[in-house]
């Protein structure tokens, strides 16, 4: 057990030197990075002894090296676009990102494993059928289409809920939260449901998958051959077994919460990561670009990880040394 | 006691209703082993499905009654019928590895079925769980019914899996092949488990098997089953001993002896007038070896496999899967190779045919000593002359090839035949020579049945001109009948071109019909070699003395 | 006949199941009418001298104030929005239809000889997969984007942008194929025919494409469908996001960007009939590919 995490760990640990690696070539490769510091007036002979300075005619390791190094110790360098420090730029864009993307997931979850159940339980039924055809439309449906329609019915027709921005926010420690106040709750939905429905779709088909293979499974039919009551049956003996490849995935749809979060936040002005990333691109700021994606890298692996030890905490046999 | 009459159960389809069972019969009374026995296709489980209420959708009982004791089992409502399950009726099915929960305990797994079943206290239900793990042969129960089924050996998962159909006190046990992915040691020990729990527990067993071995020695009654139909019933020493229905005889006459070597079984040959177009493909076969019968020597052969995992620090133990094996097959002779699972049968046959690279020892097809696994190259000539046919006929074709690309495939790869119309012919003649239509030569390999296959894969070996040829299980995933039809085939093309086979099984009663010589193995390790008919007489080794004793076998006064 | 029905179990199933036929048809409409644009839309919406401003804005046939000549209405430059749409149509398939070529050719030769060789080549393709997947589809298609917009000057990016966006799509669709190919090569390994072809002394190249690959393509096949559905939501999104396709070769996810600055005002048809498009051909390809898989596994059905 302890070797499977070790082994989990090291893997992430390859996973962020190989997106590091990535950021670094980025910031190195793409564009100079003096003219991109310096002005129009600087001399020739400054922009050398810059670039002297800053160690850009250093041996490429060792370059990488000092750059790894330097994330390490939290020093994301300086914006080519606002000559802000990265690292305070994405650090006051978490909170929003992070925030919307767990209420996304909550609600995923919440709708798409109860609705996946009931599918697989029921395959022939009428409603099982119609909750299929809703979500092979939300599947089709863009991200942005479907941000389009909530900000159309609910902010332009209705007029309930604000089409963008995240409403009042409260400080907490320093942590710009929506979660406080209804009106950062009001701000907040939308853009979570928006998010949230792609990723349902997603949790609902798997779990429908999973379970209907588990209920075929030996040890169901077995279940049912001693009259193991039905709630039992289904909850205690057939989903726990399904859980273990879910939640393999959900942790790897982690990473598209994240990615769609740069869409959803375009639609709605939402000021988190994307919308600082889809700004960098539009002015190539690499720094930012770079940084965002090692933040992006980082939270999926950590995410991963607990995902493992959820894993190892579920399924005793990743637990419990075989006998035999 | 279970009474079934005039049983039929239907499958809707597309094409109209499918009839998987029609107008079965059958009686069990209290601590009566009824055995159900029958070849695929002969609706055994769909009987017992049908009993417990639990055939697979759409199934359906279209007539007749089921009735255990004044219960008629079809008219209850579904909540009723549900407390029958475990309560009144219980079932055993065929695999331990896969019927337990893996996230369970033992211990939940037994509390939740007996509390459901009786209104007792957790504690209460505890004391009956482990009295019964200890009445069915887990010692330590105390301590044992905390550990999750991966915890526990098959033999004993199996034994855990009785525990919980019983612990509700069953009238009636539906057992599905219960010992069918046991070996023979652990099978015995099942099988006088559920013995005894008949007879001191009066439940009655519905003992479903394709084993005739097993029914014999077990079952008191037994009901032979094809096709969805019943073929005869009665007691088993009456049905088995002087079968009365054709069907039965000819069953009887499939099944391989273990205490005595039959020339040929007795099943139906193959008509001439497609033998008579197998001369082409003989007088082939004959040009390429008449003169070379080519032996094999395997000397101190060992295999060694990574083990798993379990440190960053420390390397693991290799797994030994081969252990200084020395064997030495003699030219044109058969050589039998018997052992349990994972004692290496396999990986014997793959470190000759080169999958699987041996970490010391020599092998040497006739004077040639072959190089070692990634080491061989792919032109190497033991590449054609070593061939196998695999235990697998659903897997060892291609499925998306043409049985003629297949069965031309050796000829052009190894050079033999230049021209594509030539190919075809011979490819044709080979496949009457093993018994098949040569029209088959154009059609997929999903059109013909499991022994259709294997004759198909015999002739694809035989295309290549082999010296050697390894059988790795040939006949394990057939029908008895179908079995003796290709242990016929083998035997007759072996005596007609001379070829030196490697026959590895399982089943010891096949390899005493097949072998000339006998290994068996046991862990990676030759216990014991010798001329086939004095190993079976007078085994020297222990474990092959309990091997012979623990295969069911049929009384001798059976015999026809 | 039931041997017969068997044999075409694919096709029996098609002809019974109502979803499928609808998709097939919405399908290979828009298909059709994206293929023949230039021959059967009204007018080129890249040639200026084919439209006037004069007929701006004009809603569709069925509403007040519409002109006849242009069913779905005109947009505010005055382009008959059926044009727009079948031209739109046309750049985001050619574009998604590219990249899954692109993705399907590498993601299936990494995957099948990840399977194949296993050990250590194995590794450093997952591996590498691993890392793609913590940077997702979009993301991975931004990051290329930007870079290209560092790298490529800028006069020769608005020729190069159709190339980079294909691309872009085709990096983040890769894996899926990668996988899959992956996975359903190591359970042939273990099937006897590719044992006996190994043992054989076939060439590694003839046993991956002559024996495994043709039974690994059900599998793929459903993959290839569910990811050209990807294909053209990817490029939808990144043209809506506005650093796809510049205005002026217009697919439909450009369409419906340029169609939300009408959101507020009464010209719905301009956001709304590209949307129903875009959404009516990325739902008839999802339906297919259920179907298929419905077809490929049916356990799940």
């Amino acid at each position: 057990m302890v070797y499977f995490i070790l082994k989990r760990m090291v893997q992430s640990v390859f996973v962020m030197l190989a997106v590091a690696f990535l950021a670094f070539s980025l910031f190195r490769f793409v564009g100079d990075p003096i003219t991109q510091m310096t002005g129009v007036e600087t001399s020739v002979k400054d922009q050398e002894r810059l670039r002297e300075e800053l160690g850009l005619n250093d041996p490429f390791i060792y370059q990488f090296t000092r750059f790894t190094g330097d994330l390490l110790k939290g020093d994301f360098g300086f914006s080519y676009r606002t000559r802000q420090p990265v690292a305070k730029m994405i650090a006051s864009r978490i909170p929003a990102t992070l925030e919307l993307g767990v209420v996304a997931l909550i609600i995923s979850l919440l709708v798409g494993i109860p609705a996946g159940v009931y599918t697989a339980l029921k395959p022939r039924g009428v409603l099982t059928q119609t909750i299929l055809m809703t979500t092979l439309v939300g599947v089709s449906i863009p991200t942005f289409v479907i941000g389009i329609m909530l900000i159309f019915i609910f902010g332009v027709q209705l007029g309930w809920l604000p089409t963008f921005g995240r409403g009042g926010t409260v400080q907490i420690g320093g942590w710009e939260s929506s979660l406080f106040s209804v009106d950062g709750w009001r701000a907040l939905l939308l853009p979570a449901i928006t998010l949230g429905v792609y990723q349902l779709t997603l949790t609902m088909r798997l779990v429908r998958a999973e379970m209907t293979e588990v209920m075929r499974s030996d040890y169901i039919r077995f279940a049912m051959a001693r009259g193991v009551p039905t709630a039992s049956l289904h909850y205690r003996h057939a989903l726990a077994n399904t859980m273990v490849p879910v939640i393999t995935i959900i942790g790897l749809q982690f990473g598209g919460v994240i990615a769609f979060s740069i869409v959803t936040e375009s639609v709605f002005q939402w000021p988190g990561m994307g919308l600082l990333f889809l700004e960098s691109i539009r002015f190539v700021d690499i720094p930012v670009m770079g940084v965002y994606l090692v933040v992006i890298a980082f939270f999926f692996v950590l995410v991963n990880l607990v995902v493992d030890l959820l894993y190892v905490a579920i399924d005793p046999r990743l637990r419990i040394k075989d006998v035999s | 006691m279970l009474t079934i009459k005039d049983l039929s159960v239907k499958f809707p389809t597309r094409f109209g209703d499918f009839t998987a069972i029609e107008d079965v019969d059958m009686t069990i009374k209290p601590g009566e082993i009824h055995g159900l026995v029958g070849e695929s296709g002969a609706g055994k489980s769909t009987v017992g499905a049908a009993v417990i209420g639990l055939l697979q959708s759409p199934g359906y009982v279209a007539n007749g009654t089921l009735t255990l004791g004044d219960t008629d089992l079809r008219n209850l409502s579904p909540a009723e019928a549900h407390k029958v399950r475990g309560g009144r009726i219980s079932m055993i099915f065929q695999d331990p590895q896969t019927s337990l929960n893996p996230l369970m305990t033992i211990e939940r797994q037994l509390i939740e079925t007996i509390q459901t079943h009786s209104t007792v206290s957790e504690s209460e239900a505890r004391n009956r769980a482990v009295d019964l793990l200890e009445e069915i042969g887990i010692k330590n129960a105390t301590e044992r019914i905390k550990a999750y089924p991966h915890q526990f050996s098959g033999g004993m998962r199996q034994r855990v899996v009785i525990a919980l159909a019983i612990s509700t006190d069953p009238e009636l046990v539906i057992a599905d092949e219960p010992t069918t992915a046991l070996d023979v040691a652990v099978q015995s020990q099942v099988l006088d488990l559920i013995q005894r729990l008949a007879k001191e527990r009066q439940i009655a067993f519905m003992l479903i098997t394709h084993d005739i071995g097993v029914i014999a020695q077990v079952a008191d009654r037994v009901t032979v089953m094809r096709k969805g139909r019943v073929m005869e019933t009665g007691v088993t020493a009456q049905v088995l001993g002087k079968p009365q229905h054709h069907y039965t005889q000819q069953l009887m006459d499939s099944v391989p002896p273990l205490d005595r070597k039959i020339d040929r079984f007795r099943v139906p040959e193959a008509d001439n007038t497609i033998a008579s177009n197998g001369a082409m493909a003989e007088n082939w076969l004959l040009e390429g070896s008449q003169h070379a019968r080519t032996g094999l020597s395997l000397t101190g052969l060992s295999v060694k496999f990574a083990g798993p995992r379990t440190s960053i620090f420390r390397k693991p133990p290799p797994y030994v899967a081969l252990d200084d094996v020395t064997l030495n097959i003699k030219p044109g002779s058969i050589m039998g190779l018997v052992g349990e699972s994972g004692s290496g049968k396999s990986t014997l046959a793959k470190a000759i045919t080169g999958l699987v690279t041996p970490s010391s020892g020599t092998m040497e097809l006739g004077d040639d000593v072959l190089p070692y696994g990634k080491s061989r190259s792919r032109q190497h000539p033991s590449r054609q002359l070593t061939q196998m046919v695999f235990q697998d006929p659903y897997s060892s074709l291609n499925s998306r090839h043409r049985i003629g690309d297949i069965l031309t495939e050796p000829l052009w790869f190894y050079g033999f035949v230049k021209d594509e119309q030539e190919r075809e012919k011979l490819a044709a003649s080979m496949l009457s020579l093993v018994g098949m239509q040569p029209d088959a030569i154009s059609k997929y390999p999903h059109q013909f049945s499991g022994g259709q296959r294997q004759r198909i894969a015999v002739a694809r070996a035989l295309l290549a001109r082999p010296r050697f040829l390894i059988c790795d299980e040939p006949t394990s995933a057939l029908d008895v009948s179908i079995q003796a039809e290709i242990l016929n085939l083998l035997k007759d093309l072996q005596a007609k071109f001379g070829l030196t086979i490697l026959f590895i099984s399982h089943n010891l009663a096949v390899v005493r019909q097949m072998a000339d010589d006998t290994a068996v193995l046991r862990s990676g390790k030759i216990e014991e070699v010798g001329e086939t008919n004095a190993l079976y007489t007078a085994p020297q080794a222990d474990y092959t003395k309990s091997l012979l004793d623990l295969t069911p076998v049929m009384p001798t006064t059976w015999q026809t | 006949m039931i041997a017969f029905v068997k044999k075409y179990e694919g096709l029996w199933l098609f002809v019974h199941s109502p979803a499928a036929i609808i998709a097939a048809i919405v399908a290979a409409l828009i298909f059709v009418g994206a293929v023949f644009a230039p021959w059967i839309a009204l007018v080129n919406p890249y040639d200026l001298a084919s439209f006037s401003l004069f007929d701006g804005l004009l809603p569709p046939a069925w509403e007040d104030g519409a002109n006849p000549k242009f069913i779905l209405g005109t947009d505010d430059q005055g382009r008959d929005m059926i044009s727009s749409i079948l031209y739109g149509a046309r750049l985001s398939l050619v574009i998604g239809l590219s990249a899954l070529s692109i993705a399907a050719v590498l993601g299936v030769g990494l995957g099948l000889a990840a399977g194949y060789y296993g050990g250590r080549f194995d590794a450093i393709v997952m591996r590498i997969a691993d890392v793609q997947l913590a940077l997702p589809a979009i993301l991975t298609a931004l990051l290329i984007d930007g870079i290209a917009r560092g790298i490529l000057p800028a006069s020769i990016q608005q020729d190069l942008r159709v190339a980079v966006l294909t691309l872009a799509i085709a990096l983040s669709l890769w894996v899926n194929f990668a996988r899959t190919a992956r996975a359903s090569t190591f359970l042939q390994m273990n099937k006897e025919y590719v044992q006996a072809a190994i043992m054989m002394g076939q060439r590694p190249t003839r046993v991956m494409f002559v024996h495994i690959l043709p039974n690994i393509l059900g599998p793929l096949l459903v993959i290839m469908t569910v990811d050209l559905a990807s294909a053209i939501l990817l490029e939808a999104t990144l043209s809506f996001l506005g650093i796809g396709l510049p205005a002026d070769s217009p697919s439909l996810g450009t369409l419906i960007r340029i169609g939300m600055q009408f959101l507020l005002s009464g010209e719905w048809w301009i956001l709304w009939i590209p949307t129903l498009f875009l959404v009516a051909l990325v739902v008839s390809i999802n339906i297919l590919g259920d179907f298929l898989r419905d077809v490929f596994n049916p356990r799940l059905r």
